[in-house]
């Protein structure tokens, strides 16, 4: 039997960068196949090709053995590919039946919308392949996994045979990624065929058919999760030998630099994001705050660092009560905040290298007097920390937008760990980063943490937290749900506390 | 480079422009290209202004309805009009090169100067009239750095020019070393009010400044009309004009009438340098120009974003009543109801074009200010009606928002970088 | 329009300090106005005369003090019973304590005088219009996610160019087809600029309002001036009257017995609404202003659905300059729209970008330019230019209060880029 899709020697390029570089790629119908490749690797760039949000410099798509040109989603669509993509197409303030016949609207009348006649087809779809959703639910109202499944209920929806599946578990938790798998293979099970986007390799060998590994633009090899392992999967991602578990010294924790009690915060909205959250950081450890994004950890980074109000309890820094400090005042006391969106938060693009660099110290000696800027002694030190920290760009007065998402992470923990710090606030520190820098940058950490320092580290990649923290702690719906040291925690464990599935034994707020 | 592109937006609010720190731009190559599309962005717009005057002359209008009759002598009729209107703007600018030679001859053999002052008159004119343009796009351009959208600057220049007139005519006795600089400080002050009050609007409850602060305009225009028809500031005549200022808080003219150039010129190309100094060598200035560009990113570093949106607002409101002083103490030395006509509103034009540069104002303002004064001297003599300059600054605003017009249309190549840089200068 | 992203505010208890305060405040200025009205009698004319015919109704007579104190004292109810329970819906008690505060001046104005209430409602709907269209093109705009500020540029042209071929052809209906069509050259100008060129929409916004500023002045003294019939396309559009309902005492004359126009307004707030919720193009419009990378993936046309509700924006605001100019006044005068355009931007935004509450916001405002010109009549003791500030600090006042609320389109404003 033909596969029911070939891509040859498909090539894209972009000023700079040639993401995807004659790649031949083959799909059989009613197989999973496996897309690994680390971030930046050229995967979504191939898979909005397909998808007809790019159009290709060469190459060609052939559906069911014939020759076809996709420019457009409407394309792709009426050949049976549908998309779920890594970060969601959902207008949040529609239903869930809006979201869902958004360019495919059921019509009465010739003029009115007909929300009944989408949302009983929902409905009916719903049902067949295991995804509960309420049409008449507002997006924004809905929780993480359940918004994914009004995604791939709205490939269903317009009749998708090919599924494309763009990193769907990094919102997930190990059980609801289970539970995406076995929606996943149901879908395949009724006749689909599905490419899984992806770089996590546990997850490959769990539930590919087959595996196309692409790295740097190229496909570098082909397998079945029968013929490989962790260690040469990462080999090929990578290129090279790759350290899967960082190597660290045991921790000798000392004074307790941060304390909290009993801190409630709400979110945007006003509903309450962190309930009732104790925890404290000592010197010399690194505190991982494990779960899935959206239970409160944004919030309590932000109020943790000043950026959010702090409705009730207390924040103590090396003693001093920072509850309703500023932000300002809590870098004074020798915390650096290594933030979650880089890019919103950690730096100002317009501006140059040297100014991000000195972009929460500009206002002190050496780098102001009085009034007065220094450039003299802004240009030394932004010299000084490039060279120190790698961090790879054209000079320290190119506009940082110009670096990489490696680099520019670089340029803010070059900031952060150049002063006297006695806590870290890392979150998500290395997220859509390439393995070289993501092994930097836990180098760096572990670095920190020897020093002496207390590092509180937030991150919803559990392979992150379980290979540096020395103490975990698990958020769920505004709570700390669990307290263990790192030796006694297990992907399994984990995930269940992650998904709300208390244990028996009590929660310790120390260790 | 696929985490760049997925990556959130800078969180800013939209539409205003993020000027390049020409400093830097001038350390690469590209200094040419920077300042040749708004060169070309200008003369293009001339070039359409010369179409719309010989398509409204009524004397071209009659004349093309014998096209085919004599078709040359339309065509010279249609030249001539032109030709007769640009060339009355450009004496309006800078005056009439014979003459001045003939003064300065005049000068040499007699050593009577006034020949030659009435010669240089419409070039000091056309000073005159640049100067509330650099303090009015200076107000606009500091307003854009720090992410605010000021379109009050009409209503804070007229509060200013209140204050201010009002020092001058109601305090007497003092010398004038006191009550010049009170003057002013009290124009500036006035202005800062005006325009902090949409300030703080905008930092406390998110309402934008632009509505805000064009609604400021039109309470300070009914504020001026309150005040000047049958109010107190109202001359004893009934006359809607206030009194005159006491000569002690005048700004001193430079030159024996007629020239009206006044210190008020020099005054504001100080500023201009004290602007650039502000924003690009303290810290303050840093912190505004860092809430302009990512005020999310801002509140990290530490700022505090409301006090830094109201200090923007405050001092864009400082300079454009400044505006109003100028005109105030330096020209009418009295406060005439319709005093300003539209300084506030072509100040945009004016800051976009010159980048929100201090540098880019300054030679904007010159060149707003001379085509000003010579569309006044066009009207007298031409006939061409001095609106004509402001549809050449809508023209302006529109060419260098939108660069590739120009480019296409000149055929010009853009160098990769500095194309991505300008583009993003403009299109936020 | 966007709102600057916001700093967390600062504690809800503080904001009801705020509105909690401001009754308080009313409720002493109502006192203070009640100073020495002992005695006095307040009417409200209700009886309207529209084309010679007389629709009596019987006046509101009443006394000044007594109306007062009522009005005064159900604003202090109100502001104890928030103390003590608070509102569910602040924002129509803040209306509510808004209208009463109108009320008791009102009363207060009219004391040992008469005003005719009637009137004013009429005139309130007539000035609301122009701002209510404007409202509504930047309604259709900005759903689609473009900020369009050019709207007052928009006005002016549609009023400069309908009175001109109005003029020249006689015909009033060629003058507003005229100005629909100038309001829509301007608009495809922002379209290509902030669609095509990406350039920053209120930047777009702000040249095409100095254009038509400079263009439409520039031509009336070039032109107009001149050849002055041009600028006379004959007496304004009267009003045509719907038989039965408009002898309906006070309701009939305001609402069924005005120009034909402010009848399609009606028919456009409606209008407006159905397509907004209930139709395809209406469900996608949406989608592009609030996420239109999601409406991309999914096969719509984002830069054609901006183009044409930019278009559409662009010919209703035309319609608004038209009604300015041949609609009311008769004439073309320089500069005539006066902020107008910027009045229903805000008035779009106390809608929460929904055409009936939209519309409601233009009327309020409207309101309040009519009542600055009743009330100088009067000679309430208050200057005239001070009471005309009164529309503006409205709008301030509305827009601070009502910004946090409300959720504008998620992608309004930004440039759409296709990768």
């Amino acid at each position: 039997m033909p596969p029911v899709l070939e891509l040859r020697s498909v090539t894209k390029a972009f000023p700079g960068v040639l993401a995807n570089d004659a790649i031949d790629l083959t799909l059989n119908e009613g197989e999973i196949l496996a897309l690994l490749g680390e971030n930046g690797a050229g995967k979504t760039t191939l898979m909005n090709i397909l998808y007809g949000l790019y159009t290709p410099d060469e190459g060609e798509i052939i559906v069911r053995g014939a020759r076809v040109e996709i420019h457009n989603p409407n394309d792709a669509i009426h050949q049976g590919i549908g998309m779920v993509h890594q970060h969601f197409m959902l207008v949040q303030v529609f239903t869930v039946t809006e979201n869902v016949m958004l360019g495919v609207e059921s019509i009465k009348g010739g003029v009115m919308l007909d929300r009944q006649a989408a949302a009983a087809r929902i409905r009916e779809i719903s049902s067949r392949f295991g995804l509960e959703v309420d049409p008449d639910a507002v997006v924004e109202d809905l929780p993480v996994g359940v918004q994914q499944r009004v995604e791939i209920i709205k490939i269903l929806y317009r009749e998708a045979d090919i599924l494309i599946f763009d990193e769907p578990t990094a919102v997930l938790t190990p059980q609801e990624a289970e539970e995406l798998f076995k929606v996943i293979r149901s879908l395949v099970a009724q006749g689909k065929s599905v490419i899984f986007i992806t770089h996590k390799l546990k997850e490959v060998l769990a539930i590919a058919d087959r595996i196309t590994v692409l790295r740097g633009g190229r496909v570098v090899g082909s397998t079945t999760p029968a013929e490989t392992s962790e260690a040469q999967l990462a080999k090929m991602m990578v290129g090279r030998e790759v350290i899967l578990k960082v190597d660290k010294e045991p921790a000798h924790p000392g004074e307790v630099v941060l304390d909290v009690q009993h801190v409630r915060v709400r979110d945007d909205r006003g509903a309450v994001a962190v309930r009732d959250v104790s925890l404290q950081v000592q010197a010399g450890e690194v505190l991982g705050i494990a779960g899935v994004q959206g239970n409160g950890q944004t919030e309590l980074v932000e109020a943790l660092t000043g950026l959010r109000r702090v409705e009730n309890g207390r924040v103590t820094i090396l003693g001093q009560d920072t509850t309703h400090a500023t932000p300002r005042a809590i870098t004074e006391v020798g915390t650096a905040h290594v933030p979650e969106d880089r890019q919103r938060d950690g730096l100002v693009l317009p501006f140059p290298v040297e100014d991000n660099l000195v972009m929460n110290t500009y206002y002190v000696p050496p780098y102001a007097r009085g009034i007065v800027l220094q450039p003299r002694e802004i240009d030394k030190a932004a010299e000084e920390r490039v060279a120190l920290f790698d961090v790879r760009t054209p000079s320290i007065f190119v506009p940082v937008s110009n670096l990489s998402g490696g680099n520019q992470q670089k340029v803010i923990v070059a900031r952060e760990f150049s002063r006297p710090i006695k806590l870290l606030i890392a979150s998500q520190p290395t997220r859509g980063l390439d393995v070289g820098s993501i092994e930097y940058i836990h180098g760096r950490i572990m670095q920190k943490r020897d020093e002496n320092c207390a590092v509180l580290l937030v991150s919803p990649e559990l392979d992150e937290i379980m290979s540096l923290a020395d103490r975990i702690a698990v958020m769920y719906e505004g709570e700390i749900v669990a307290l263990l040291p790192a030796e006694e925690a297990t992907k399994e464990r984990l995930g269940l506390l992650m998904a709300g599935v208390r244990e028996e034994a009590p929660v310790q707020v120390a260790a | 480079m696929n985490d760049k592109m997925e990556s959130s937006q800078t969180a800013k609010a939209p539409g205003e422009p993020e000027g390049i720190d020409l400093q830097r731009v001038l350390v690469r190559k590209g200094v040419w290209q920077s300042l040749l599309v708004p060169a070309l962005a200008v003369f293009t717009a001339l070039i359409i202004g010369a179409v719309i005057i010989a398509v409204s002359s009524p004397v071209v209008l009659t004349a093309w309805k014998n096209l085919f009759q004599n078709p040359l002598g339309v065509l010279s009729t249609t030249w001539v009009t032109i030709r007769d209107a640009y060339i009355a703007l450009f004496e309006g600018c800078f005056g009439n090169p014979a003459t001045i030679v003939r003064a300065i001859s005049t000068l040499r053999k007699t050593g009577e100067s006034r020949d030659l002052l009435e010669a240089l008159r419409p070039f000091s004119e056309s000073l005159v009239t640049s100067a509330p343009y650099i303090f009015a796009g200076l107000a606009l351009a500091l307003g854009f750095r720090g992410g605010v959208f000021n379109i009050g600057a009409e209503g804070q220049l007229f509060v200013g020019g209140l204050a201010s007139v009002y020092v001058g005519y109601s305090m007497s006795g003092l010398p004038g070393y006191v009550h010049l600089p009170l003057a002013l400080l009290a124009g500036a002050l006035a202005g800062a009010i005006w325009g902090a009050i949409p300030g703080f609007l905008k930092a406390r409850f998110g309402a934008h400044e632009v509505i805000n602060t064009i609604m400021m305009n039109y309470v300070a225009f009914r504020l001026t009309d309150y005040l000047l028809q049958g109010g107190p500031m109202m001359r004893g005549d009934g006359m809607p004009i206030t009194p005159e200022i006491k000569p002690s808080a005048y700004l001193p003219a430079l030159f024996p009438r007629p020239m009206r150039l006044h210190v008020g010129f020099f005054l504001a190309l100080a500023l201009a340098a004290l602007v650039y100094w502000f924003l690009w060598k303290t810290k303050y200035g840093f912190e505004i120009r860092m809430v302009g560009a990512n005020p999310r990113g801002a509140r990290y570093a530490g700022v505090n974003i409301m006090r830094t949106i109201v200090l923007t607002m405050a001092l864009s409101g400082a300079l454009a009543g400044l505006a109003g002083t100028n005109q105030v103490l330096g020209l009418d030395h009295r406060l005439v109801r319709a005093f300003s006509t539209g300084y506030g509103f072509d100040s945009i034009a004016l800051a976009l074009l010159g980048n929100s540069h201090p540098v880019g104002v300054v030679l904007a303002a010159l060149l707003f200010g001379f085509l000003r004064a010579g569309a006044a001297r066009m009207q007298s003599v031409a006939s061409v009606p001095v609106e004509m300059i402001r549809i050449v600054q809508g023209m302006v605003i529109i060419f260098v928002a939108a660069p590739e017009i120009i480019r296409g249309l000149y055929r010009l190549k853009a160098a990769r970088a500095e194309e991505r840089m300008l583009q993003r200068g403009w299109s936020a | 329009m966007k709102q600057s992203n916001q700093v967390p505010k600062a504690g809800r208890s503080r904001k009801e300090f705020i509105i909690g305060g401001a009754f308080l405040v009313v409720v002493v200025l109502i006192l203070v106005l009640s100073r020495g009205t002992a005695g006095q009698r307040s009417t409200f004319a209700l009886a309207s005369q529209r084309g010679g015919v007389t629709i009596a109704a019987p006046d509101l007579v009443f006394s000044t003090s007594i109306a007062l104190y009522v009005l005064g004292g159900l604003v202090a109810a109100i502001n104890v019973w928030y103390f003590v329970w608070g509102f569910r819906r602040v924002n129509l008690v803040v209306v509510l304590v808004a209208a009463i505060s109108i009320a008791a001046f009102l009363v207060w104005a009219s004391r040992d005088k008469s005003i005719n209430l009637t009137g004013m409602l009429v005139s309130s709907l007539v000035r609301a219009t122009p701002i209510a269209l404007a409202a509504l093109s930047g309604l259709w705009s900005e759903r689609s996610g473009v900020v369009n500020i050019g709207i007052e540029g928009m006005m002016l042209a549609g009023a400069f160019t309908s009175v001109v071929f109005a003029s020249v052809t006689k015909s009033m209906v060629v003058g507003l087809l005229a100005g629909i069509l100038a309001g829509w050259l301007l608009a495809a100008l922002h379209a290509v600029l902030s669609i095509r060129f990406k350039v920053a929409q209120v930047v777009s916004g702000t040249g095409i309002i100095i254009l038509a500023l400079g263009l439409t002045s520039y031509l009336q003294r070039a032109i107009l001036n001149n050849y002055r019939e041009l600028n006379q396309p004959g007496p304004a559009i009267s009003a045509v009257s719907i038989p039965v309902l408009w002898r309906i005492p006070v309701i009939g004359p305001v609402l069924f017995n005005q120009s034909p126009i402010i009848y399609f307004l009606f028919v456009l707030v409606g209008v407006t609404y159905f397509v907004m919720y209930y139709t395809r193009w209406g469900l996608r419009t949406r989608a592009v202003g609030e996420h239109p990378r999601a409406a991309d993936t999914l096969g719509i046309n984002v830069f054609r659905t901006r183009y044409v509700n930019v278009f559409i924006s662009g010919m209703i605001a035309g319609l608004a300059g038209a009604y300015m100019s041949i609609g009311a006044a008769g004439r073309f005068n320089e500069g005539m729209t006066a902020g107008k355009g910027f009045l229903g931007l805000a008035a779009m935004i106390f809608g929460n970008w929904n055409a009936p509450t939209a519309f409601l916001g233009s009327l309020i405002f409207g309101f309040f330019d009519s009542w600055q010109e009743k009330l100088a009549i009067l000679q309430v003791g208050v200057p005239p230019d001070l009471l005309g500030m009164a529309p503006y600090l409205a709008t301030m006042i509305v827009l601070a209060g009502f910004v946090g609320r409300s959720r504008m389109p998620a992608a309004d404003g930004t440039p759409y880029e296709k990768q």
